[in-house]
């Protein structure tokens, strides 16, 4: 069957239920979110109309820089942890026989589908001092007395790292997948360790899959909303965090608005930059 | 490679992965309302509180309700647009599919305080059938993904063949696409309703004030203290999802569908 462009009207009819949808239900509201960032708050209810750069000139403050540079900080830490600790994994994972590799997705998958607050809730448990894993060092000797292990700032790494860790594998598993096992092969028969061959021959081939992957990473860490509020103190909290609390708890929807659209603008260039890289890989 | 070390690799990433549902199983079990590990006791009187307490047992039917009715909601989304950017050549259209990828890409708390700012300016707000409509936009991502691959997999001449026998598109939708397609239809709806069961922020951001899904219900009740109901509905969401992931994997291509090549090809 050849693909025909859409002739009749009603050739557009699949279209209208779906693109209508989307419309309403993501552009307009999309649109509506931008709309509000130039609004005035209105202490009494939601907000005023209005045409204002006050909710963006806030961001020029000492307090906004440093929960920017937190944010960025924290998603590039998680991005790296995850990236070096998946790299390894993915590529043994993608060279297992298939029941390993179905079982290892099914746990992944699983993992990744949980709630941030159930992932939240299980770490802070893990880190408590009645329940932690500080009991079982206890019992083992190797410590005198338990203690709790948050708030802090590994506590929020570690859990974060956590959460993006199943993302991480999902993301480079099909370009592990489909890399030439011929490449390692040969490397093998040249005399490499296995080791070598995977530092030489796989991460360089890798080379731009990996930057993608850093950078997908990166924003998928940047969207984490609750585990920097369940397990650090506020000097912790990102940008994220900050919007929902703006939104739900200081009711100042407009200054919330802004800071989301300012997180779609890098968001969104980084988006351009994995397509970039994406793209650099095809052409190599 | 050194299957020793591949081994130990595997067991590490598998302990990190398991060590805190470990944990919270063994707090589940605890026979007080302690936050105990290891557990005080054994007891699974709390389990049997999701099911019992009437605020748990409402919680988890609003999770249920909302996953399957905006899953149905994201693949009548998914389904005649993935359908109509394969059957048609229209490149203009593709818009549409990177307006279903959108939500998912970007960070979570964008879409939510997006669909919070228009259901507040369209009145709505509050009420169960925005979450719904939420849900389904924002997880619309994972039938649409799902789909295009399935349609990706016809083989054309299937359709070619059956219209030269005379079938009109809609013969042709029921009676060979339909069926080819059915497995990506299943994991489609199974990925979105095992995330909308999850999802918090923007289920919070609708219907936050008025209603309480499981992850509200647990957000709220960790604010307030701790309680072992808390550890038993994660590993009972642990074990949806494990199960559903599951019948997926044994019905369906797992890898196929997470992007690696057909074992088939």
């Amino acid at each position: 069957m050849r693909r025909e462009p859409p002739q009749k009207l009603t050739d557009y009819g699949p279209l209208f239920f779906p693109a209508g949808m989307l419309i309403v239900f993501f552009v307009v509201p999309f649109a509506t979110m931008i709309a509000v960032s130039f609004f005035r708050r209105d202490p009494s209810g939601f907000y005023t109309p209005d045409f204002v750069f006050d909710n963006y000139a806030r961001f020029l403050s000492l307090f906004f820089g440093k929960v920017l540079g937190f944010s960025l900080f924290l998603a590039v830490m998680v991005a790296i942890c995850c990236v070096v600790l998946a790299v390894p994994f993915t590529y043994l994972l993608s060279r297992a026989k298939r029941r390993t590799q179905v079982l290892w997705l099914v746990a992944l998958l699983s993992i990744l589908s949980l709630s941030e607050v159930i992932i939240g809730f299980a770490w802070s448990t893990l880190f408590s001092r009645t329940a932690g894993i500080t009991n079982l060092l206890v019992m083992l000797g190797v410590m005198e007395q338990a203690v709790a292990l948050n708030p802090s700032f590994s506590a929020v790494l570690t859990a974060m790292v956590y959460q993006a860790l199943p993302y991480t594998v999902l993301v480079l598993y099909p370009a592990l997948v489909r890399l030439d096992p011929t490449l390692t092969e040969a490397a093998r028969t040249l005399g490499a360790s296995p080791i070598k061959s995977f530092f030489t021959v796989v991460v360089p081939a890798l080379r731009n899959t990996i930057v993608a992957t850093l950078i997908m990473v990166f924003i998928f860490a940047l969207g984490s909303y609750l585990l920097p509020q369940i397990l650090g103190r506020p000097q912790h909290w990102t940008l994220s965090v900050l919007i929902t609390d703006q939104a739900i708890y200081q009711s100042n929807m407009p200054f919330a608005a802004a800071m989301a659209v300012f997180l779609v603008l890098v968001t969104l260039g980084l988006v351009a930059l994995t397509v970039y890289a994406g793209r650099k890989g095809e052409a190599a | 490679m050194n299957t020793f070390l591949q081994k130990a690799y595997f067991g590490l990433i598998g302990l990190f992965l398991s060590l805190p549902l470990i944990v919270v199983a063994g707090v589940s079990v605890n026979e007080k309302q302690d936050l105990a590990f290891p557990p005080k006791g054994f007891s699974l009187g709390w389990y049997a509180e999701i099911f019992t307490n009437v605020e748990w047992r409402n919680a988890l039917f609003a999770s249920i309700t909302l996953a399957a009715l905006s899953a149905a909601v994201a693949l009548l989304i998914a389904l005649p647009l993935a359908w109509f950017l394969w059957r048609r050549h229209a490149p203009w259209a593709n818009i549409f599919q990177l307006l279903g990828v959108a939500p998912f890409t970007l960070p979570p708390v964008i879409t939510a305080l997006g669909l919070l700012t228009f259901w507040a300016a369209t009145g709505f707000y509050g009420q169960p059938a925005t979450a719904v409509i939420s849900h389904a936009i924002f997880f619309v991502t994972l039938p649409l993904v799902t789909l295009s691959l399935g349609f990706s997999s016809i083989d054309r001449s299937l359709v070619e063949a059956a219209a030269t026998m005379g079938a009109d598109d809609r013969t042709i939708f029921r009676t060979v696409v339909l069926p080819l397609i059915l497995p990506y239809l299943i994991s489609g709806y199974a990925f979105a309703f095992v995330l909308s069961l999850n999802e918090y922020i923007v289920a919070y951001m609708t219907i936050g004030f008025t209603m309480e899904t499981l992850p509200i219900k647990i957000f709220n009740a960790l604010r307030y203290g701790y309680t072992p109901t808390m550890a038993s509905v994660t590993i009972l969401f642990v074990a949806i999802a494990a199960t559903i992931f599951g019948l997926v994997a044994r019905f369906g291509d797992l890898p196929k569908l997470l992007g690696a090549m057909s074992t088939k090809d």
